[in-house]
């Protein structure tokens, strides 16, 4: 069946119009025979191991690039959550790894390294601790790592000890990288429900239940979803508008199978997921919130945002999962203010509040996402934020998170650039009335039944 | 390996472009399988489908050599793998 012009045409100019692009491809490395009595022993092999594996990565990802006319925006590595791989080495400063990690990555190329990482969602172990606490030293020494904790499930509930630890380690990442507008807390992500396969950052990790070595490509595209939403009649029902958007997520999520399949035939490592997301990049129009405006909301975060947001994160799955039979990662859309044009407009208008993107993050993924907030912003109250969303993912069964960056010296009313694809953000109001005494309880807020489904 | 893909030329029209793009396709040993071209309000339009003989000539080659004939005649080239199409359009 040959493929006629207008369908050529069709592609080309989704991509060379509406940015459409496969956001990256992710290479997972499972990093476990690095672990070591010795804090630079474990660097080394840490070096070794992701030089040896993802050397020829970003040479065959540009060539897929330029051979299939698509381009790839980012070539990244996610390793196993590194504090499994540090319990027998004693150091309590374990930033020499996330430095090994930064130094390897650069070697090869790559855009990120995720996996700098924690799962503490039932308990915090000494080894989980000490890497924590190495996070503000590990992310103001570093470029290109990204780390994350994972403090919630829907089985185990929320650690609340664990969100306070993370808020004050939010704080000092602000602190440590203070001269360069908190950018540290950009690469920082705290979860609820992490997934083990997620390619896009700041929270990619490769996770326990994964092959040695695996492809994992997260696709784009809202650009091109908006164009299409635009070009429907301004009469077009609901139904229609979904219809739309699930047709042209069924042929983005065909481009980044055949990338990811692709990549992974060359490499000769296993493929394992395309993540059917939808994320936004400071470009104009290649923006999600665009697509809530194409759909009739008048400024993003205005009444029916949320509904928008729903029907456009079910009508991507839908086209997706007819496309791929390997969707996986995080799968939604993302909602990063900084990230997102029309998102930073509709702060500055003051439609979209962070109490709405709370709502907004009920019906996609991920979460309350690279949004800066006033630099004097309490410990006790980000971690109240960063339990809302918890909440939200723990009760729902959906993965959560909160990548939120307390700008030193910087309040309601600022501006903050953290360039290329983070974009730049007005800094947010935060409701100041969380106080200190919820956040002080600690303890675990028990699970809910619905994560009793055995 | 002989590889299909589609070869795709926007611009503006002026003698001598299908022969520049098929001379071309020929010196790097790609044959030609089907060719669509029309002209809207002065704009010329191509779409081809050829086969790239890879032990003939690299497929990043025949990319270069068709973009050398872009810049010359001041045309958008592109050549792509057959299969994107294929993946995005068909079920």
């Amino acid at each position: 069946m040959r493929i006629e012009p207008e369908e050529i045409a069709e592609t080309l100019e989704m991509i060379s119009r509406h940015h459409l692009d496969v956001r990256t491809v992710t290479l997972g490395l499972s990093l476990r025979a690095c672990a070591a009595d010795d804090i630079d022993e474990i660097a080394r092999r840490v070096y070794d191991r992701v030089t040896t594996a993802a050397g020829r990565l970003v040479p065959v990802a540009d060539a897929i690039s330029r051979e299939y006319g698509i381009p790839i925006v980012n070539k990244r590595i996610s390793v196993t959550p590194v504090a499994e791989l540090i319990a027998s080495c004693g150091a309590r400063d374990v930033s020499p790894i996330a430095i090994a990690l930064d130094r390897a990555g650069a070697e090869v190329g790559v855009d990120f390294v995720g996996g700098f990482s924690a799962l503490v969602h039932k308990g915090i172990g000494e080894a989980d601790r000490r890497l924590i606490d190495s996070i503000p030293a590990a992310l103001a020494a570093t470029q290109r790592v990204c780390a994350s904790v994972n403090v919630a499930t829907t089985r185990a509930g929320i650690n609340w000890d664990a969100v306070l630890l993370m808020a004050h380690t939010i704080k000092a990442c602000a602190a440590a990288t203070s001269d360069r507008d908190a950018i540290a807390c950009a690469k920082l992500v705290v979860f609820c429900n992490m997934v083990e396969d997620n390619p896009f950052m700041a929270g990619a990790v490769h996770g326990s239940g994964e092959p040695d070595e695996v492809i994992n490509v997260g696709i784009s595209g809202p650009g091109a979803v908006r164009a299409v939403v635009e070009s429907l009649s301004p009469d077009a029902d609901l139904t229609e508008v979904a219809e739309a958007i699930k047709a042209t997520a069924f042929k983005i999520t065909r481009m980044g199978e055949l990338v990811a399949r692709e990549a992974a035939r060359r490499l000769g490592v296993t493929f394992g997921i395309v993540d059917l997301s939808l994320a936004p990049t400071p470009a104009e129009g290649d923006s999600v919130a665009a697509i809530l405006e194409a759909i009739g909301v008048e400024r993003c975060g205005g009444p029916g945002t949320t509904m928008a947001l729903a029907l456009l994160n079910d009508a991507v799955k839908k086209g997706g999962a007819m496309g791929t039979s390997r969707a996986g990662g995080l799968s939604g859309a993302f909602i990063p203010v900084s990230e997102d044009a029309n998102m930073v407009r509709a702060v500055r208008d003051g439609a979209l509040t962070l109490e709405k993107l709370e709502a907004m993050m009920s019906v996609c993924s991920v979460g309350l996402d690279m949004i800066a907030i006033p630099g004097d912003t309490p410990a006790e109250t980000i971690a109240g934020v960063v339990g809302d969303a918890c909440a939200i993912g723990v009760a729902n069964t959906k993965t959560t998170a909160a990548r939120l960056i307390p700008v030193p010296g910087k309040t309601v009313g600022d501006e903050v650039e953290f360039g290329g694809l983070l974009g730049s953000a007005p800094i947010m109001s935060v409701n100041g009335w969380a106080g200190t005494r919820l956040a002080r309880r600690g303890g675990r807020v028990p699970a809910p039944l619905g994560g009793l489904k055995n | 390996m002989k590889t299909p893909a589609i070869l795709s030329v926007l611009g503006e029209d002026r003698v001598g472009i299908v022969a520049a793009v098929s001379a071309a396709l020929a010196a790097n040993g790609a044959n030609i399988e089907d060719i669509r071209q029309t002209i809207i309000t002065g704009i010329f339009s191509m779409t081809m489908l050829v086969t790239v003989d890879e032990e003939a000539c690299p497929f990043d080659r025949v990319q270069a050599e068709l973009a050398t004939v872009g810049d010359e005649l001041g045309l958008q080239i592109t050549l792509q793998r057959e299969d994107v199409f294929r993946a995005m359009h068909r079920i």
